[in-house]
C-alpha cells in the first residue's frame, strides 16, 4: 500500500465578509486550474458547511483589496497563510499558490494513473480466487481472514485481468472505461448467467495459456467481452511482457520473472493462503 | 455536523475517464451557484494513497458527491478504511448529464 501523501496544502478560495466575490467564471477558471494541478481547493462563500481541516497548511486566498488579513490557527497546529488575488487572473493565481508551495513535493496528475482494484464487499463472497489468480500479489488477507487489497502499487496500470476471472463481479478499476469493471451497477441476470468458476490449477498449469483458447462463444450478453478468462489470461501476459518492454527492470531480474513452475508453485502458496483464510472463517 | 450536506466534487485529473464537458460543466455552474463546495483533484489517488483527507470527508455528515459510479467510490472510500455514512448521495458524471448532476447537489 502506498502511504505516502504530497499534499502539503490546502486552498480555500475565500469570498465571505470581508472579502469580494470574484465573476463566476474567473472563480471557475481558478478552481479548474488549481484541482488540474493536483491541488484541494475549498470554495467558502456566506454560510459555509466546511469540512473539518486536517493537518495540512492552509492557502486562503481573496480579493481582499490589497490587505490580505493575518491569521493564526486557535490551536498553534496549522500554518495559515494569506494571500490577496485582487486583479489576478487564474495564471497569476496558480503562479501564486506554486511559489507559496515553494518546493513542497505534491502528487500531480499525469504523473502516475491510479490504478489498483477496488473490492466490492457487498458483493465479494471471500472465495479468495483473485488472490490466487494474481501474480503480483496485490491481494492478501486481513487478521480477520477477509480478502483485501494490500499492495496496490504492484498493481500493474491497464490490467484488470483479476477482475474479469472474478465469479461475483465484485472487483472494480474505477479508472477502466468498460462495465462492469468500472464499477457500473451489475446487472444480476447477467452476472449469473455468466458466473465464471474458474479451476484456478487449469489456469495456472502447464497448459496456462491453452486451456482456455476454444472458448469463444461462451459469453454473450452486454458485458461478455469485459468477462472473458481468456482476456484475463492475454492481460496477465501483457504485464509480464510490458515490463520486458518498457526496460521497467534490469536483464538479471527479467530472469526471475514467473516461470510457468514459479506460477504453479506461486499458485500453491496462494491456495493454500486462500484455504487457511477460509478454514479459519 | 452542518445541517446542510457538504457538497464535494472530484475533477478525476489523473486519467481523463469523466468527460470533460460534463466535469467543466458542473464546476461552472457550481461556481455560479452561491454554493459552498468542497473540490479535490483525484478521489481514486487519495484512496490509492489512504490520504487521511477520506476521512474527514466520510465524517463530515451528510454528503453530496460528484464523481463517478456509486458503486466505485464507495469501494474507494471502504477500501481506504473510510467507509461513507449510507446516506451518501453519489452523482455520476460518467453518466449523467451536468444539469442533473449540478441540480442534485445544489437543490435544497
Amino acid at each position: 500500500m502506498i502511504t505516502h501523501t504530497h499534499r502539503p496544502l490546502r486552498v480555500v478560495l475565500y469570498e465571505g465578509t470581508g472579502s469580494i466575490q470574484l465573476p463566476a467564471d474567473a472563480r471557475a477558471k481558478v478552481m479548474m486550474a488549481l484541482l488540474d494541478k493536483g491541488y484541494t481547493v475549498t470554495r467558502s462563500g456566506h454560510g459555509a458547511s466546511a469540512m473539518p481541516h486536517d493537518d495540512r497548511s492552509l492557502l486562503v486566498l481573496g480579493a481582499f483589496e490589497g490587505k490580505a488579513p493575518s491569521l493564526e490557527d486557535a490551536t498553534g497546529q496549522v500554518s495559515i497563510d494569506t494571500r490577496d488575488i485582487t486583479g489576478l487572473d487564474a495564471d497569476s493565481i496558480v503562479s501564486l499558490v506554486e511559489k507559496t508551495r515553494g518546493d513542497k513535493p505534491m502528487n500531480e496528475p499525469g504523473k502516475w494513473k491510479p490504478w489498483f482494484p477496488v473490492i466490492d464487499y457487498d458483493r465479494c463472497t471471500n472465495c479468495m480466487q483473485c488472490l490466487s489468480f494474481c501474480l503480483f500479489d496485490v491481494y492478501g488477507v486481513s487478521e480477520d481472514n477477509k480478502i483485501q487489497v494490500q499492495n496496490n502499487d504492484n498493481c500493474k496500470t491497464n490490467c484488470p485481468a483479476c477482475s474479469r476471472v472474478c465469479p461475483e463481479v465484485a472487483i472494480m478499476f474505477p479508472k477502466y472505461q468498460g462495465i462492469p469493471i468500472n464499477g457500473d451497477e451489475v446487472n444480476e441476470a447477467d452476472a449469473k448467467r455468466e458466473k465464471i468458476k474458474v479451476d484456478i490449477s487449469s489456469l495456472l498449469g502447464g497448459d496456462i495459456y491453452s486451456t482456455l483458447k476454444d472458448r469463444s462463444t461462451a459469453f454473450k450478453s452486454r458485458f461478455s467481452k469485459e468477462r472473458s478468462a481468456d482476456k484475463a489470461l492475454d492481460e496477465r501476459k501483457k504485464c509480464l511482457t510490458k515490463l520486458v518492454g518498457d526496460g521497467f527492470i534490469p536483464a538479471d531480474v527479467l530472469a526471475n520473472l514467473p516461470s510457468t513452475d514459479e506460477i504453479l508453485k506461486k499458485a500453491e502458496a496462494a491456495k493454500a493462503k486462500a484455504a487457511a483464510a477460509l478454514a479459519a472463517q | 455536523m452542518p445541517d446542510s450536506p457538504t457538497i464535494l466534487y472530484c475533477r478525476c485529473a489523473y486519467a481523463q475517464v469523466v468527460p470533460t464537458g460534463v466535469k467543466n460543466e458542473v464546476l461552472q455552474q457550481l461556481c455560479a451557484s452561491d454554493a459552498s463546495f468542497e473540490t479535490v483533484s483525484d478521489l481514486c489517488e487519495m484512496a490509492a494513497h489512504r490520504d487521511p483527507r477520506l476521512q474527514a470527508i466520510a465524517g463530515c455528515g451528510k454528503l453530496r458527491i460528484a464523481a463517478c459510479y456509486p458503486r466505485a467510490v464507495k469501494g474507494l472510500f471502504q477500501q481506504a478504511g473510510s467507509p461513507l455514512p449510507d446516506d451518501t448521495e453519489i452523482l455520476n458524471m460518467r453518466t449523467q448529464t451536468a444539469t442533473e448532476v449540478t441540480e442534485a447537489l445544489l437543490k435544497s
